[in-house]
């Protein structure tokens, strides 16, 4: 597009909320300028640029702030016509893409809760958590009926659904360090975990790969000042 | 064209979304009223993931999700647009959109089963939510789609109208004209656009309806139930 064309993400590096707009702007090719935003003291500039919600991702494109992840996915697919098409030209297709997108919301939801609980509330919020991931599971079985394709096609094919998975699953070995549990596996779950196999292999992506330890270390202590809060 | 059928429950504001989008673009359809405690065989084949309602069906495909469905629509029959064109003026709606489904349900869920003075509470929380809908996004339009109605209106129709009925329920008013006057003018505007005036349930039966739905989750409250405000399943 432009040349004047200025784009930054203001994020945390850890949300997967932020990671679904990264991956987008990553996969399309799309140059952006990235501000970390700390959640517990926000920048003047977040606070101007989304004062609804006060949250991160916040994309502010020449100017013009967008905020809500799938809101600032779709702005991105309109857009810039570079790289793939994050949701496909058939209306139908696209309504099936968005129709799961939204369950993933749900998905998030219950993954959150199995992290910041536990004894009996963590139980109950696994349960949850594993049947909406092998409902996930079955959306996946019917949009790849022949199964995950190569690297190379699945990175000109890719959806912002199959972002979603990676933002929210591709750190799946550090949830199962802290956590102690599978909660997704090649046994149950075949096609989400070979979906974020091939993704991780797509260069933009492979790049941005965050240190398995630095994933760990911050879902540990994000569960820990859960807990803590929980009782106090 | 390709037949357009529709499955939807009388009460459910979800549905009325998907029909005043059609009827907006003079689209035909059949309507088939489903009993959601006796669930039809279509709605389970259509809606196998969540078995709710509303699902639209064209030339033999369902989509399901009233918001998916509202986009889906926009994009099959283009004609008297929902969206604004410009990219950020659409992605502006789109967020307004997601507010009212993220942070308008919880404090719902908290209002409509809420029993004596946490009613006054829970709806001061609604109000100050709808304080940052009225200031920001209707601000001194006449609709949220600015001079004729648009998808946001469509999706916010259930202040309109449904609110109103769980407002009598509860006892408790929320859309006070004195706290939310430009609301409160939408809500009339709103309701005497014609397609949307020839489109509503009727009103005394969603009045009954809200009451017993209402009187269920108050005696249900200590099992912790959590009233769906999703699609009506």
């Amino acid at each position: 597009m432009a040349e004047q064309d200025k784009v930054i993400l203001h994020g945390m590096w850890a949300s997967p909320l932020t990671k679904r707009v990264e991956f987008a702007l990553k996969v399309k090719g799309i140059p952006y300028e990235y501000v970390e935003e700390d959640l517990s003291n926000k920048s003047p500039l977040l606070l101007k640029f989304n004062p609804v919600h006060k949250k991160v991702p916040v994309l502010v494109h020449n100017g013009k702030a967008i905020a809500e992840s799938l809101v600032i996915i779709e702005y991105i697919d309109e857009t810039w016509k570079t790289g793939p098409q994050l949701l496909p030209e058939d209306p139908y297709k696209r309504s099936q893409i968005r129709f799961w997108a939204s369950y993933m919301q749900q998905v998030f939801e219950s993954l959150v809760l199995v992290i910041k609980s536990s004894g009996e509330a963590q139980e109950k919020a696994i349960k949850e958590v594993s049947e909406k991931v092998k409902l996930l599971e079955t959306g996946l079985k019917g949009l790849f009926p022949d199964g995950i394709p190569s690297v190379d096609e699945f990175s000109k094919n890719v959806t912002l659904l199959d972002l979603f998975v990676l933002a929210h699953f591709g750190e799946y070995e550090a949830q199962e360090e802290v956590l102690g549990l599978k909660l997704i596996d090649t046994d149950k779950t075949p096609l989400i975990v070979s979906c974020i196999t091939a993704l991780i292999e797509i260069p933009a992506v492979k790049k941005s790969r965050i240190p398995h330890e630095k994933m760990v270390a911050f879902l540990k202590s994000y569960r820990e000042d859960a807990l803590k809060s929980a009782t106090a | 064209m390709e037949e357009v059928k529709l499955l939807g429950f009388w009460p459910s504001p979800f549905v009325y979304r998907v029909i005043w989008a059609l009827k907006l673009k003079d689209v035909q359809f059949d309507y088939i009223e489903e009993d959601l405690s006796n669930k039809s065989e279509l709605l389970l084949r259509y809606n196998p993931v969540l078995k709710k309602v509303p699902v639209l069906i064209h030339g033999g495909k369902a989509i399901a999700e009233s918001l998916v469905i509202l986009e889906y629509i926009e994009e099959t029959w283009p004609q008297n647009p929902l969206l604004p064109k410009d990219p950020h003026e659409k992605a502006l709606a789109r967020f307004w959109i997601q507010f009212g489904l993220e942070k308008m349900r919880p404090i719902h869920q908290a209002y409509f089963p809420a029993i004596g003075e946490e009613r006054e509470k829970a709806a001061k929380q609604y109000q100050e939510v709808l304080k940052i809908v009225e200031d920001q996004c209707l601000g001194d339009q006449r609709f949220f789609g600015g001079e004729t109605i648009g998808m946001v209106d469509i999706v916010y129709g259930m202040l309109a109208y449904w609110f109103e009925c769980m407002e009598e329920a509860v006892g408790v008013k929320v859309i006070e004209p004195s706290i939310l006057p430009r609301l409160h003018a939408w809500v009339n505007n709103f309701k005497q656009v014609s397609v949307i005036k020839d489109n509503l349930p009727h009103h005394g039966k969603l009045l009954a309806y809200y009451k017993t739905l209402r009187e269920k989750l108050v005696s249900a409250r200590s099992t912790l139930p959590t009233p769906s405000n999703h699609d009506a399943s």
